[in-house]
C-alpha cells in the first residue's frame, strides 16, 4: 500500500474500535455466505491447478515469466488495491474530499508510465529477480543485503498487519470472530501461494480486480442516482460542509485550486509536498521499486509486454476514484441514521473514547465521551442520545464510509459480492506480500548468505517452506498487533522510512555511472537512519511536524510527504559524495544496468496501435485532462 | 496467460457466471414476490436483476471466448 495511506490505515483497523460494542453493520443471508464459499472454493481450485506448472525456481518465483501485458498489468494495479486502500481512502474522500485523489492521480500515473517507458528496459534486461537483485548486480552484496533483510522484514511484518486490519473489518462489519477471520484467510492464502507461487498470487489478483469493480461499482451508480447526479451531490455537499468544517465546502471539489497554503484545504497540504513528495519521492518509490509490484512485471513474457504492463495499469488506476472517492463524498451527503436524520462519521478516538462498556449501556466513561464528540460537529441532541446509551444513537467511523454505503444500496447476493471483494483484497494483499517475501529470502537472503550451490529443486522447496513460514510469522504479527496496539504504526512506517532511501539508491545506480558500490551502500544505510530518525523525532515531539513540512500549519498527512523528501535529498547527496570519493566501476561492468553503458534490445515492429509510446501518450492526455477539469 | 494451460479468464468468466445467476435468480425471485430487504435503498430499480444479468452475460461471453483447448 503505498505509503500515505498509513494514518488512514491505522485508524481503520484500530484494535480500539473493537471496543466500541456496536451491533454489525451489515447481516449475511444464505445467498451472501454462498458468494463467499464459492470464492474460496475457486482461489483453492486455482491453487491447485497451478501446482503442476511451479515446478521449476523461474515458474514457482517467476510465474515462469509467462504473463501477458494486461495479465501483468491488472495484477501490478491490483496489488496495490487492497480493502484497506478502498476503505480508507473512502472514508479519506469523506473527510478531505476529492483531494485524496491525489494519491491515485498525481501519486501514481506520472511515476507507472515512467517505470514502464523508462525503468523497466533496465530491470528486463539484466534478468534479475527482484529489486534487491537489481542492487546486488549494481552495487554489490552489502547494498542488496540491506534491502532484502529491510523488503523481507517489512513484508513479512505488513503480511500480519493486513490479516489483523482484515479480521478488526471482518469484526467490526460482519460481527465475525478475530481469530475465525486470522486462520481461514492464512490457511487460505498458505494453500494456493504454497501450491501455485507467484502465478497463483497473480491469477488471484487479477481475480481480486474484477471482484472488486463487481461488487463495488454498484455503490457509485446508485448512490448518484439518488444523490440527483454529480450536480445534486455538489448542491447537497456545499449546503452539508459548511456547518461542518471551517474549510469552503468549495474546496472539496479541488485538486490543486486551495493548495497554495496549508489552512486553505482541507487536508492541511502544501502543493509542493504534493508534487515533490508525494508526486515525486513517495510516488516513484513505490511504484518503481517496491518488489511486491515491480515483481509482478518482471513476470511478463517479454520486454514489450513488461513496459507496456504499467501503461495499461495507469489507465484502471485513473478510473479507481470512481469506485473509492465517489462514495466516499456521496456518503457526505446520503448516509442516514435509524431516525432519518443525516449520518455524521467521526474520527476513530471519538468512537474508542464512547466505548460502551457496562451491561446497562450507559457510559462508563461519558465525561471522556463527552469531550471527545465537543471537538465533533455532531449536532447536541445527538450527542446527547449517544451519551445516554441510546441503542439508535450509533457512532461510526469515516473509514466506515464505503461498507454504509454498500449496506444501504446492496441487497442479499450483491451484499455477498462487496463482502468477497474485501475479503478478496485483504487476501491477495498478504499473499503478494508473502510470495515476495519468499522470493527476497530465498534469492536474496538464503541463496548468496547461506546455501550457494543449491538445486533449483531445492531453492523452490526453500520457497515454499518460506512461505509457510510467512504465514506463520505473519500470524503470530497479528496477534501481537492485537495485544500491544502501537505496534501497528511501527509496523506501517516500515515503508515510509525505506522507501525514500531506496529510490534515491536505485535512480542514481540506473542513471549515473559514476555512482560507486559504497556509495550505494552508505546512501542506503544511512538514508534509512536518517528517515527512522525524522520519524522518531515527529513521534517523540509532535511539534517538530511544524519542522519537518516546513510549516505550522501542516497536518499529520503532510509529515509522510516531507519526510520522504527530505529523505531522499539526504541518500543523494551521501551517494553523490561517497561516489566523487571513490573509484567506480569499469562502464564495460555496466552492461544491462546503467543508462548510456546498455544497448537496449530492439523490438519487433508492431502496428502502431500496439505502440507502448502511443498509449504512453494517451494516458498522459488523460491524466492532464482530469486534472484540469477537477483543478 | 501466455502458454498453453487453463487461462486466468476462463476462471473469472466461471466465477462471473456462477455469481450472476445467483444473483439474477435472487433478483427475479424477490421481483415476483416483492419481498425487498429492510432498509436497502432504490429496490424499486430492481439492481440484482439487471446487475446480476450483467455478470452472467459477461462471465459468459469470457467461457465461450477463454475456454480450454480453444485454438
Amino acid at each position: 500500500m503505498i505509503v500515505n495511506s498509513i494514518c488512514l490505515l491505522t485508524s481503520l483497523a484500530s484494535p480500539n474500535l473493537l471496543a466500541f460494542s456496536t451491533a454489525p453493520l451489515a447481516h449475511l443471508r444464505p445467498l451472501d455466505i454462498a458468494v463467499i464459499a464459492i470464492y474460496f472454493a475457486m482461489v483453492l481450485w486455482i491453487g491447485f491447478y497451478l501446482k503442476g506448472r511451479s515446478n521449476t525456481g523461474e515458474e514457482f518465483f517467476m510465474a515462469g515469466r509467462e504473463m501477458t501485458a494486461w495479465i501483468a498489468g491488472l495484477s501490478f494495479v491490483s496489488a496495490n488495491l487492497g480493502s484497506l486502500e478502498l476503505m480508507g481512502w473512502a472514508g479519506s474522500a469523506y473527510q478531505y474530499g476529492i483531494l485524496a485523489t491525489h494519491w491515485y492521480w498525481v501519486g501514481a500515473i506520472p511515476a507507472m508510465l515512467f517505470l514502464g517507458l523508462v525503468m523497466m528496459p533496465f530491470y528486463y534486461v539484466c534478468k534479475t529477480h527482484s529489486v534487491p537483485g537489481y542492487l546486488n548486480l549494481r552495487y554489490g552484496g552489502q547494498a542488496s543485503s540491506v534491502a532484502a533483510f529491510s523488503f523481507a522484514i517489512e513484508m513479512i511484518l505488513m503480511s500480519g498487519v493486513n490479516m489483523f486490519a482484515m479480521a478488526v473489518v471482518m469484526k467490526v462489519v460482519l460481527g465475525w470472530d478475530i481469530s475465525f477471520s486470522i486462520f481461514v484467510s492464512s490457511i487460505a492464502v498458505a494453500i494456493y501461494v504454497g501450491l501455485g507461487g507467484l502465478r497463483s498470487a497473480i491469477f488471484n489478483e487479477v481475480l481480486q480486480f474484477v471482484l472488486i469493480w463487481g461488487g463495488a461499482l454498484l455503490v457509485p451508480i446508485l448512490g448518484l442516482v439518488q444523490a440527483g447526479g454529480v450536480s445534486g451531490l455538489k448542491t447537497k455537499i456545499m449546503a452539508n460542509m459548511q456547518s461542518m468544517t471551517s474549510v469552503h465546502g468549495d474546496s472539496y471539489f479541488h485538486l490543486w485550486r486551495d493548495t497554495g497554503s496549508f489552512a486553505a484545504n482541507p487536508m492541511g497540504v502544501h502543493w509542493t509536498g504534493i508534487v515533490l513528495g508525494l508526486g515525486f519521492v513517495i510516488s516513484f518509490g513505490y511504484w518503481t521499486t517496491d518488489f511486491l509490484v515491480v515483481q509482478r512485471v518482471l513476470a511478463a513474457h517479454n520486454l514489450r509486454a513488461a513496459r507496456m504492463a504499467p501503461i495499461i495499469g495507469s489507465f484502471f488506476k485513473m478510473a479507481v476514484p470512481f469506485i473509492v472517492i465517489l462514495p466516499g463524498l456521496l456518503g457526505l451527503v446520503l448516509l442516514q441514521n435509524p431516525d432519518g436524520s443525516r449520518r455524521q462519521l467521526v474520527g476513530e478516538d471519538v468512537v474508542a473514547a464512547c466505548s460502551v462498556a457496562s451491561a446497562s449501556g450507559k457510559l462508563d466513561n461519558s465525561a471522556e465521551c463527552s469531550a471527545a464528540m465537543a471537538k465533533t460537529t455532531l449536532p447536541a441532541a445527538y450527542q446527547q442520545k449517544v451519551l445516554a446509551g441510546d441503542p439508535n444513537a450509533e457512532l461510526h467511523t469515516y473509514n466506515q464510509a464505503l461498507p454504509l454505503m454498500m449496506v444501504r444500496y446492496l441487497g442479499p447476493g450483491l451484499l455477498g459480492l462487496g463482502i468477497t471483494a474485501l475479503i478478496a483484497g485483504f487476501m491477495s494483499g498478504m499473499a503478494g506480500n508473502v510470495s515476495a517475501f519468499s522470493t527476497v529470502w530465498t534469492y536474496d537472503i538464503y541463496k548468496p548468505l547461506i546455501k550457494k550451490n543449491g538445486t533449483d529443486s531445492h531453492y523452490v522447496l526453500m520457497g515454499r517452506l518460506s512461505i509457510l513460514f510467512g504465514v506463520i510469522v505473519s500470524i503470530g504479527a497479528a496477534y501481537l498487533v492485537q495485544q500491544f496496539h502501537g505496534i501497528m504504526d511501527y509496523v506501517q512506517a516500515l515503508f515510509s522510512i525505506f522507501v525514500a532511501p531506496l529510490l534515491a539508491a536505485i535512480l542514481f545506480g540506473m542513471f549515473w555511472k559514476r555512482a560507486t558500490a559504497l556509495a550505494g551502500f552508505l546512501g542506503l544505510l544511512l538514508g534509512i537512519v536518517f528517515s527512522a530518525s525524522l520519524f522518531m523525532w515527529v513521534k517523540l515531539v509532535p511539534s517538530a511536524l511544524a519542522s519537518v513540512a516546513l510549516s505550522p500549519d501542516a497536518k499529520p498527512m503532510a509529515e509522510n510527504v516531507f519526510r520522504a523528501l527530505w529523505a531522499f535529498v539526504f541518500t543523494a547527496v551521501v551517494i553523490i559524495v561517497v561516489s566523487l570519493l571513490t573509484k567506480p566501476k569499469p562502464v564495460a561492468e555496466l552492461e544491462g544496468l546503467v543508462y548510456g553503458a546498455t544497448v537496449l534490445p530492439k523490438e519487433e515492429p508492431v502496428p502502431f496501435y500496439k505502440n507502448v509510446w502511443l498509449w504512453a501518450i494517451l494516458a498522459v492526455c488523460i491524466f492532464a485532462t482530469l486534472n484540469i477539469l477537477f483543478w | 496467460m501466455h502458454g498453453s494451460g487453463i487461462p486466468i479468464w476462463f476462471f473469472i468468466g466461471v466465477l462471473l457466471v456462477t455469481y450472476g445467476l445467483m444473483i439474477l435468480g435472487y433478483g427475479v425471485y424477490e421481483w415476483q414476490t416483492a419481498s425487498y430487504p429492510a432498509g436497502v435503498q432504490l429496490t424499486n430499480l430492481h439492481t440484482p436483476v439487471w446487475w446480476g444479468g450483467l455478470l452472467a452475460a459477461l462471465g459468459l461471453l469470457y467461457v465461450v471466448k477463454f475456454r480450454p483447448g480453444r485454438a
